[in-house]
């Protein structure tokens, strides 16, 4: 190649260039805006439910839609189900965000759990629901007919759908005598042998810890810290990280930590327990008589649906009795609606009450469910530390 | 049939024109070939790039976490002001700067032998074993160390099987600097034996006739010439090590996160402007990289 003939190239490209940054630039520029929230005024939603539209795209976490009951609410109402199996909180909220928002034309609904759900209503990627067409939903346990996750001004974003605790598990053969509480969590004791979430949420389990270990620093509500609460809290978590073994992003590799004894102690689910047990791993898990943090999933409705006829089906039909009872079997978790606990029995016996669903009310209340922090104490302060808070301190402590 | 005569004549003299045109500028003829390639390029290449910077000097509303269009510098302030990213910066450099020396080192006597030792049959083998585990995907060999890692896995069974304690690597830097070394070996190996096999025989033996030992030979007049082949597989190992964030995902433990777990963490949340920001960093960092490798001569022997 010439000289000159090389420089032209050199120029032909840089105009080439020069161009196309200048498209993206603009591209970007545009996309972002068209995702406020456009369908937030919308106080109810349709007031009867067409006919499905044949299909339902649904973000879930794994066995949400398991084809044991889906597959007969896929021949009832011709709604074939298309799902993707989402690994975390902010894998769903990205899902939801990706395409402009508002699951992006694409996705009807996600079963979304606390530490996401305020995040999608605030963001304008799911709307409100008419609560009426969903008829199971009355006999819904008072606390999980409109919980603040799910529900704000009034407005229903979703419906309820099944919870579980965080629970304290333990290596019964390596941790003698087991732990009665979650002080277990932060003793030198268990240095190299500790397993915690990797989620920002979990700034609540050591604030739920505080609030009966430390009385005087008056925490109320775990997800409701000021900054002197807060800064106890992080310094506390600080400590903590000298102890631990693994963070756990997807609790499949909490769970391969313990069956590999990497680890013996540490804060993980039912589901996962459960999972082990069954591969004859000696665990055994305890809620410690304080309480515990929890979370608790709702099936919630994108901006964007494009199926929502199919998508208000599924919500009633997931919260039958005997679709919940299924479900929670499957998955090793408690469905909202007490009705299920006969059902549940009659597939496995003795469930209902392995898995808590029999409770009185008052056992509820010691169980601390993932909300969105925000800079409203609840109280009439609004010092609290929000979200974003906490985001950035999760990352100081672990990163 | 005049006028078809006509036209083909017109059509042949367009034609004759445009040839014409395209000998008297040559640079004409080749901008058009290359027109579509160097627009792909810069538009999915450099835009992606683009868009990544461009949304780094952006902002998210606190509230609704919604994507504000407006300039900024806060995100790169706060990556300045926190020592928490200093600290993920410094491990990510050098873990990846540690995993490059290991894969050199490691991968110079192989290569070596490989291009100039083994007879041929040898060398097809060991292309393959060096190959081999690409064939895999990434994460089985990444999930395979973690079993052999675990404490019930295969490393404790062996040491404790000769009466040796546990080597406790599970979840520890040590266990993903093993990893990252093992998984980006064979993009050392290629390069380095291409470099090595280059070499004219009649420079060794000029190098013998000169009065040289092997450990001479070596260092005077192999080394010089294996630089470029071990600095061009280092650009490899080298960004390979800086973009991941599987790894330390997987085997890594408390306080193994790399810049590519804080961002895939940000976009998530989702805060895509800081994941930005502080995506640019491994950027930056990779364009020192290049321009050290240049001087080194990395891009005139490959």
């Amino acid at each position: 190649m010439s000289r000159i003939s090389r420089r032209y190239l050199a120029w032909a490209a840089l105009g080439l260039l020069t161009g196309a940054l200048a498209i993206t630039a603009a591209g970007c520029g545009g996309g972002g805006s068209s995702s406020k929230s456009s369908e937030s005024t919308t106080t109810v939603g349709p007031t009867s439910i067409g006919k499905g539209e044949g299909a339902l795209n649904l973000i879930e976490w794994p066995y949400y839609s398991d084809p044991k009951f889906a597959t007969k609410f896929e021949q009832q109402t011709g709604c074939k189900i298309h799902r993707k199996d989402a690994g975390s909180s902010n894998q769903m909220v990205s899902l939801m965000r990706a395409g402009g928002g508002g699951g992006g034309g694409q996705w009807d609904l996600v079963s979304a759990s606390g530490d996401a759900s305020l995040r999608l209503i605030r963001g304008g990627d799911v709307k409100p629901v008419n609560i009426n067409l969903i008829p199971s939903w009355n006999d819904f346990l008072p606390i999980f007919k409109s919980p603040a996750h799910n529900t704000v001004d009034g407005k229903h974003y979703g419906v309820s759908l099944q919870w579980g605790p965080n629970v304290l598990l333990y290596n019964t053969t390596k941790i003698k005598p087991g732990p009665t509480n979650w002080g277990a969590l932060y003793d030198p004791k268990y240095k190299g042998q500790i397993t915690i979430p990797n989620n920002p949420i979990q700034i609540a389990d050591a604030a739920f810890y505080l609030q009966h270990s430390q009385p005087d620093l008056g925490i109320k509500d775990p997800y409701e810290l000021n900054k002197k609460q807060f800064d106890a809290t992080i310094a506390l978590l600080k400590n903590q990280r000298k102890l631990v073994k693994l963070y756990w992003v997807y609790d499949t590799d909490g769970r391969a930590a313990f069956a590999n004894g990497d680890v013996s102690l540490g804060a993980i689910w039912p589901v996962d327990t459960l999972a082990l047990q069954a591969k004859n791993v000696p665990v055994k898990e305890i809620i410690p008589t304080v309480g515990a943090t929890g979370w608790a999933d709702t099936w919630m409705l994108a901006a964007k649906a494009p199926h929502p006829n199919c998508a208000y089906k599924w919500m009633k039909y997931a919260t039958t009795p005997q679709v919940q009872a299924q479900q929670a079997l499957i998955f090793g978790e408690t469905p909202v609606n007490p009705k299920a606990c006969p059902f549940m029995n009659k597939i496995e016996a003795g469930s209902c009450a392995k898995y808590h669903l029999d409770e009185p009310l008052k056992w509820y209340n010691t169980i601390k469910f993932w909300k969105t922090p925000v800079a409203d104490c609840g109280d009439g302060n609004t010092d609290c530390m929000n979200y974003n808070a906490w985001l950035t301190a999760w990352t100081q402590v672990t990163g | 049939m005049t006028e078809f005569a006509e036209a083909g004549a017109s059509l042949r003299s367009a034609r004759l024109r445009l040839s014409a045109a395209f000998w008297r500028r040559p640079w004409l003829k080749l901008g058009l070939l290359l027109a579509a390639p160097v627009l792909v390029f810069a538009v999915v290449y450099l835009g992606a790039l683009a868009s990544l910077f461009v949304s780094a000097f952006w902002q998210i509303d606190s509230f609704t976490a919604a994507v504000v269009h407006k300039w900024t510098l806060d995100n790169f302030k706060t990556l300045w002001d926190d020592h928490t990213y200093w600290r993920i910066t410094g491990r990510t450099i050098g873990l990846a700067a540690a995993v490059t020396v290991t894969d050199a080192v490691l991968a110079f006597p192989l290569a070596y032998f490989m291009a100039r030792i083994a007879p041929p049959r040898w060398r097809a083998l060991l292309f393959v074993a060096v190959l081999l585990p690409l064939w895999s995907s990434y994460l089985v060999r990444i999930y395979a160390w973690r079993t052999i890692l675990a404490k019930n896995g295969a490393l404790n069974w062996v040491l404790n099987g000769l009466g040796l304690p546990d080597a406790g690597l599970a979840y520890t830097n040590t266990a993903m600097w093993i990893v990252f070394s093992y998984v980006w070996l064979p993009f050392m190996v290629l390069p380095v034996y291409a470099a090595l096999e280059r070499i004219p025989d009649s420079y060794l033996e000029a190098s013998q006739d000169l009065g040289a030992k092997g450990s001479r030979t070596l260092r005077s007049v192999i080394l010089p010439l294996a630089i470029p082949g071990i600095v061009a597989g280092s650009i490899f190992t080298f960004s390979l090590t800086l973009g991941d964030f599987i790894t330390p995902a997987l085997v890594g433990g408390a306080g193994s996160s790399f810049i590519g777990n804080i961002v895939e963490d940000k976009v998530g949340e989702p805060n895509i402007p800081f994941a930005a920001a502080f995506a640019t960093v491994p950027v930056v960092v990779m364009g020192i990289y290049l321009l050290i490798a240049r001087r080194l001569g990395a891009f005139e022997a490959v």
